[in-house]
């Protein structure tokens, strides 16, 4: 019998082509490689410049997200007038792949979408994989149990020439939920709440694995949601031990293991959950019964408060810190002790890798069924992927949000960085489903609060950020 | 992409803030360039410039705007710093902009490890050495720092020094111009027996 191993160690030790020696990194393999239009083309640069071939074509996937607009009405052709720089990019993607093989899903095609979005749709993600990506948000893909980080760009060209890369072994962080979650309260509010816990350099050297039966209870894509923003608390990577719940996710979609072949991946898939008695680096425990549904006041996404709450006051912060923290106030033009319930708001945006899946614009819908959005106010929703439009569309969801008077958008990062048209005006308020609320992030001058698409729906009624609780009740 | 590093001396430009994220470096606007140059004037740009436009009207309080700061070769940062996207866009601003090394108490792990590639120093010092550095720097711009990345050495503008840690294989990159990409490149046949051994699940050709 070998000795008790986390998940991680499992996943680790599996991909290791050279383990860790005197002054030297572990040369870890790569099982699926994501690439995108913004972090990569000084990577095939790098290649062509080196007359490098990609190695495992076969083993990457890339698509056009974080660029491209999402309003239904310009195509490419009209891109090329209003963002030829942006329009460049894309066409570089385009080139490169082409070059060398690489599949891409681009403008028009049914499976393209935000790169964390259709990595698990497509079944392509899977447990005890390691995933990488020019992108830190590839942590989301942790949910299925898979070993997911995002790298830079000069990575990217490591790994599209050798599917390699050189890594230091990660710290262990179990970050335990016990408890069931109260109504209204989901997986965004938990990850909110864990950051704001943790703090938002907290997990920093460290890999999270989410446990405990908040964690368990959670479908796939609240799973994604919480791992989703573990690159937030400082960690590269959050990991959820696979369970049935992800195997009856991942069987049939178009890249998972079919046949025979399901039923071995299955057999060996249930050998990687952490051991009994396997010790972490470290551990923290939250109840999840006694969260809320979490809301940022500030511009990091650990500055989040129950939404009942305040802001904190000046003495609530340690002096060394309190400097950033009124600039912090100041940016967001907020006060010490302020209650952000009832503080009105000009956008809303649903979307992102963070909360962009069905499930969520399941949950947007059902408080927006029947209702208006508040007179004034620009709501966006955005799906993460264009087969998450197209079943939104089929199962009337997408009408409902006409209905309510929101803006019913194409696929893409949208709203959440500033780089493809969706953005947000100097001093406008946003409650945005995204994971940064950083300065500027959702374009300069604009504020952020990070909150759950019911929160964000709930809000969308009342133009005000606003507790889903007592719109529901 | 690495030059040679071995010893330098020179000024620091504080800038006392917790957990600057890469966004505040460079924001996404300056992300849809194709090759690594023309971000150095996106840096910092929305503290730097009124509206954030390097056109227009420089902050005259921000720390590249004064003059006493403006030959500055080391950033002197806040905890935490290089937090949020993993954009290597980041680390070829500041050495865009002309920095060579950055000295914080802590640095996200990306942060850190795209900086490394790219030539710039990241430098990580205790609380008190931090806190010094910053009190040095206030009561004399020109006060100097020398960094010794062969003995792991940062000898403080009061006299005496501090070692700082740096990831072993980094440094000797750094020191001796080792390419990364070469050496997992002559790693080819250990890669080609590792894929022998382990079939892969997935080809992203089948979808
Ligand atoms: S949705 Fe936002 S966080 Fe996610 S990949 Fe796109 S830009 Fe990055």
């Amino acid at each position: 019998m070998s000795r008790p191993r986390t998940l991680f160690e499992k996943i680790w030790r599996r991909h290791l082509v050279a383990t860790e020696a005197e002054g030297l990194p572990a040369t870890l393999y790569v099982d699926l490689h994501l690439v995108h239009e913004v972090t990569s083309p000084q990577a095939f640069t790098e290649l062509a410049e080196r007359g490098l071939p990609v190695r495992r074509p076969d083993l990457t996937l890339a698509t056009m997200d974080h660029s491209t607009p999402t309003d239904p009405s310009i195509d490419t052709a009209k891109l090329r007038v209003l963002d030829p720089e942006g329009s460049a990019q894309l066409d570089r993607l385009l080139a490169n792949c082409e070059r060398h093989g690489i599949p891409l899903y681009a403008m028009g095609d049914e499976r393209r979408g935000i790169v964390h979005v259709i990595g698990p749709e497509l079944g392509a993600t899977q447990p005890g994989m390691t995933v990488v990506c020019g992108d830190s948000h590839t942590s989301t893909h942790g949910a299925v149990g898979a070993l997911a980080f995002g790298i830079g760009t000069s990575e990217v060209g490591h790994v599209l020439a050798t599917q390699c890369l050189l890594q230091h072994r990660p710290k262990t962080y179990e970050v335990r939920i016990d408890g069931r979650l109260q109504e209204g309260v989901v997986a965004k509010d938990i990850i909110l709440a864990v950051i704001a816990r943790l703090g938002i350099g907290g997990g920093t050297g460290h890999v999270f694995e989410y446990t405990g039966e908040a964690i368990r209870a959670l479908d796939m894509e609240g799973r994604m949601t919480v791992c989703n923003m573990s690159i937030e608390g400082g960690a590269r990577a959050g990991l959820i031990a696979p369970d049935d719940v992800t195997f009856a996710y991942l069987e049939g979609r178009p890249m998972a293991p079919a046949g025979d072949a399901w039923e071995g991946a299955v057999d060996d898939w249930r050998s990687l959950p952490t051991d009994d008695g396997a010790a972490y680096d470290r551990t923290t425990t939250l109840d999840g019964s006694a969260l809320e549904p979490m809301v940022t006041y500030g511009t990091n996404p650990g500055m989040a408060i129950p939404i009942a709450g305040a802001v904190p006051e000046d003495d609530a912060i340690e002096p060394e810190k309190r400097a950033s923290f009124r600039k912090a106030l100041d940016y967001m033009a907020l006060e010490p002790g302020q209650q952000l319930q009832g503080k009105p708001i000009d956008v809303v945006f649903v979307g992102s890798c963070t909360n962009s899946r069905y499930s969520d614009l399941v949950a947007a819908a059902n408080v927006l069924r029947g209702r208006k959005v508040a007179d004034g106010l620009r709501v966006l929703i955005v799906p993460g992927s264009d087969a998450v439009k197209r079943q939104a569309e089929r199962d009337g969801l997408a009408q409902v949000f006409v209905d309510a008077g929101a803006e019913w958008r194409e696929a893409g990062c949208s709203m959440c960085l500033a780089m493809n048209g969706d953005q947000l005006a100097p001093g406008q308020y946003a409650v945005s489903t995204s994971n940064r609320n950083f300065e500027g992030r959702q374009g300069a001058g604009g504020r952020t609060f990070l909150a759950s698409p019911l929160t964000a729906a709930a809000s969308a009624i009342t133009g005000r950020v606003t507790d889903v609780r007592e719109v529901l009740s | 992409m690495s030059k040679s590093f071995t010893r330098f001396s020179g000024t620091m430009a504080p800038l006392p803030i917790q957990n600057v994220d890469t966004d505040q470096i460079i924001p996404a606007s300056y992300l849809k360039v194709t090759d690594r140059s023309g971000l150095a004037s996106g840096l910092f740009c929305r503290w730097r410039y009124r509206d954030g436009d390097p056109e227009g009207e420089p902050i005259a309080d921000f720390v590249l705007n004064r003059a006493e700061h403006a030959d500055a070769r080391i950033l002197l940062a806040g905890d935490n710093f290089g937090c949020g996207s993993s954009r290597e866009h980041a680390p070829w601003a500041l050495v865009g902009y002309g920095f060579r090394a950055v000295i914080s108490t802590s640095f996200a792990d990306i942060f850190r490890s795209n900086s490394l590639k790219n030539g710039l120093l990241v430098v990580p010092v205790t609380e008190e050495v931090s806190a010094s550095l910053f009190d040095a720097v206030a009561a004399d711009p020109a006060a100097e720092v020398t960094i010794d990345l062969e003995a792991q050495t940062l000898s403080l503008p009061a006299g005496g020094e501090t070692n700082f840690e740096v990831d072993p294989f980094a440094r000797r990159c750094l020191l001796d111009g080792t390419d990364q990409l070469g050496y997992l490149l002559n790693q080819a046949s250990s890669i080609q027996a590792f894929e022998a051994a382990h079939p892969a699940r997935l080809d992203t050709r089948s979808g």
